[in-house]
């Protein structure tokens, strides 16, 4: 069966005044109907432009999507024209952003900015799409949901709404949700509440989530599959189970490493990835992780290494491919180098 | 007033119980007036941002002090240094009561307790170099001049991981990992004894927030410091901390050693929170149990009487919303407000 997306190839660019900016630099993944995929690196690695561009949300200028294909389901959304998108978004694909408090309008009632697509892409009547409205906010747990509908956004808390962000995703019953750091605003009392709605209701409607995180013990909870990003590049995917027990890039294993655990006694100190991000403008040759890579060999620093496959359904991109009990050598880069340009 | 040199670096970790506490709280309270009308202001409600809290820090400790957003902890790391004026109760600092201390003599103590912020961004001037930012709480308090305060800079930034060089950058030259960096060689800048470290790796990136936790733990070390670790994140807490104690609406529900608050917690909302934070390690996830709290903090204007869990308590029962539940000892220093404990 052909997967509900596929992308091949993306690169997304933005032009910037210090230089070109290469946000999404070739990334190839798809989702199958009903999955849930989770999108993990730190800040500045590309999984929020990645998202962006399936539904060409990237503001040009400065950003432009150069190259690749974008397939859902059977069709090129970058072939499309501007209509086609539109009936896309909202529609066959829902989004749920981070700050709820600013993706929805401040000055419509709730009820008003969610009938609005359910008129436009469910073709129904007012009545109608009022009662969808209600239908949806009590799916996701909002109490009073037909009174609700007269309130405004800053009558909710910052859970309700994002409460009110999924019932909106969830409006005309999409086959995708694109969840972009859906609870990281959030408290964790809060968090682990949204997380399950989402995981439940996606469960039920059979949608396929896109969860775009940093948050490691997040992906762990809810994905089925997991792509680890860094520099505009996947670095490592397979199975969630997979990456957690068996990581083989240095990069994912690094990131795993860092990370104080809930349910660990202490460690004597934690074990960071030394360094920081590269620089998007001027990558380094090579692998853009070996200046970190405590792993590295001289190959790294000239040849780019391929998404290559180390298992079933798992491909990392590494010359060495390290297990996680593997020794490393320990970089002295980073720390007390040099402040960014 | 007592002046106490501090204990050598090795006495501090794990084991500082006997010694007298640094800090004492007896019955804090912070409120914060909501006023009416335009130029006859008048007081019409308080936001009870901390209600009655008592706890020690002991020398060479780090008191873990966590909690949700509005629970009040940042307040209660700001009321003990008194940047915010408490309403009620004391908190002692080496014996002395700072609430009674003014002007000058206040300013003495501030030498000894200094602060590290979360924004890296928000916390240095932009218009200041590094070598200004850090050598300010030097000319306030009138310590190394001249060419000995050039020094002390350069050592500060040695001591924090950066390049002495970098005294003349400023700040926007920076990533966010440095410049916490920066910030805590400013708090350090003055020797002090104690540090109340606000939330000061959440800004930051996975693999960043790991090298400043471990530079926090080495420069205890180093120092004899002691640390009010206030963070929202429980694996980063458990990590660094001594002892935890958890806020909920301005109150402690529960203060304990590590282990024993993670281990073997007893307060229903601690039980709650520590279930909520995901692992990153999926075959555990999906035998966790989960115990999802409903509903919302409610607001401090409006608390509700009794405990003020209650309304989101999964064993509430009458008597939780008649009484607050007494601050007691189990025994083996655990303390926990409950009265179904």
């Amino acid at each position: 069966m052909a997967p509900l997306l596929e992308i091949k190839n993306l690169r997304t660019e933005f032009r910037t005044d210090e230089g070109l900016v290469k946000a999404v630099n070739g990334v190839s993944f798809e989702v199958a109907a009903g999955e849930t995929l989770g999108l993990v690196g730190e800040s500045g690695c590309g999984k929020s432009v990645s998202a962006l561009s399936i539904l060409r949300l990237i503001p040009d200028p400065p950003g432009k999507i150069v190259a690749g294909e974008i397939i859902f389901e059977g069709q090129d959304i970058l072939k499309m024209n501007d209509d086609e998108v539109r009936a896309i978004r909202g529609n066959r694909i829902g989004m749920v952003f981070q700050e709820p408090m600013t993706s929805l309008n401040p000055v419509l009632t709730i009820g008003r900015q969610m009938t609005e697509s359910i008129e436009l892409h469910m073709k129904l009547d007012k009545e109608g799409s009022r009662k969808r409205a209600v239908e949806l906010l009590e799916m996701v747990g909002i109490p009073e949901a037909g009174r609700r509908l007269s309130d405004y956004p800053h009558q909710f808390s910052g859970g309700m709404r994002q409460r009110v962000m999924i019932a909106m995703a969830l409006s005309c019953n999409p086959k995708l949700i694109l969840a972009d750091e859906p609870t990281t605003a959030l408290d964790v009392t809060i968090q682990a509440q949204i997380l399950e709605i989402l995981a439940r209701l996606s469960k039920e409607l059979g949608t396929a989530v896109i969860i775009i995180t940093h948050n490691l013990g997040v992906v762990a909870r809810y994905a089925d599959r997991v792509n680890v990003m860094y520099a505009g590049k996947i670095i490592e995917t397979a199975t969630a189970a997979e990456v957690y027990a068996n990581p083989r890039h240095p990069y994912t294993i690094g990131l795993l490493k860092s990370v104080p655990r809930l349910d660990q006694a202490k460690k004597d100190r934690l074990d960071p990835i030394e360094g920081s991000p590269p620089d998007l403008i001027n990558l380094p040759s090579g692998c853009s992780f070996s200046p970190r890579c405590r792993y590295a060999i001289d190959k790294c620093f000239v040849e780019e290494p391929p998404l290559a496959s180390v298992g079933e359904n798992h491909y990392a991109a590494c010359w060495v491919l390290p297990t996680k009990d593997m020794p490393g050598t320990v970089q002295t880069v980073g720390v007390a180098g040099g402040a960014r340009a | 007033m007592t002046t106490q040199t501090s204990t050598p670096a090795t006495a501090g970790r794990n084991g500082a119980s006997g010694d007298a506490p640094i800090v004492e709280v007896k019955d804090l309270k912070l409120y914060f007036p909501v006023t009416a009308g335009f130029i006859l202001q008048r007081k019409v409600a308080d936001v009870k941002a901390v209600d009655g809290i008592s706890f020690d820090i002991r020398r060479g400790e780090t008191l873990g002090l966590v909690g949700e957003s509005g629970c009040g902890k940042s307040t209660t790391g700001r009321a003990i240094l008194q940047l915010y004026r408490p309403t009620a109760g004391e908190v002692k600092f080496e014996g002395q009561d700072l609430t009674k201390v003014k002007g000058g003599a206040l300013r003495r103590y501030r030498r000894k307790m200094q602060m590290i912020f979360q924004d890296p961004y928000a916390s240095l001037d932009p218009r200041m170099s590094v070598g200004r930012i850090i050598s300010e709480p030097l000319a306030i308090h009138g310590l190394a001049k001249g060419p000995a305060r050039k020094q002390r800079v350069q050592e500060l930034l040695r001591v924090v991981g950066l390049n002495p060089a970098f005294a003349s950058r400023f700040p926007h030259e920076f990533s966010g990992g440095q410049r916490q960096r920066i910030g805590i060689a400013r708090a350090l800048a003055v020797e002090p004894d104690f540090i109340v470290c606000d939330e000061p790796v959440s800004a930051l990136d996975v693999s960043i927030q790991a090298q400043i936790i471990n530079l926090l733990e080495e420069l205890q070390e180093e120092f004899g410091l002691t640390y009010l670790f206030i963070a929202h994140d429980l694996s980063v807490v458990r990590h660094i901390s001594d002892r935890v104690a958890v806020m909920y609406l301005g109150h402690i529900m529960e203060l304990t050693d590590r282990a024993e608050l993670y281990e073997n917690p007893q307060h229903p909302y601690t039980k709650a929170l520590l279930s909520a934070v995901p692992i990153p390690d999926p075959e555990l996830e999906r035998t966790r149990e989960r115990i999802i709290l409903h509903g919302d903090v409610p607001s401090p204007l409006h608390p509700p009487s009794g405990c003020v869990f209650n309304t989101r308590c999964p064993i509430a029962v009458e008597e939780c919303r008649e009484r607050l539940p007494e601050w007691r000892d189990l025994g083996n220093g655990h303390w926990v407000a409950c009265h179904r404990v």
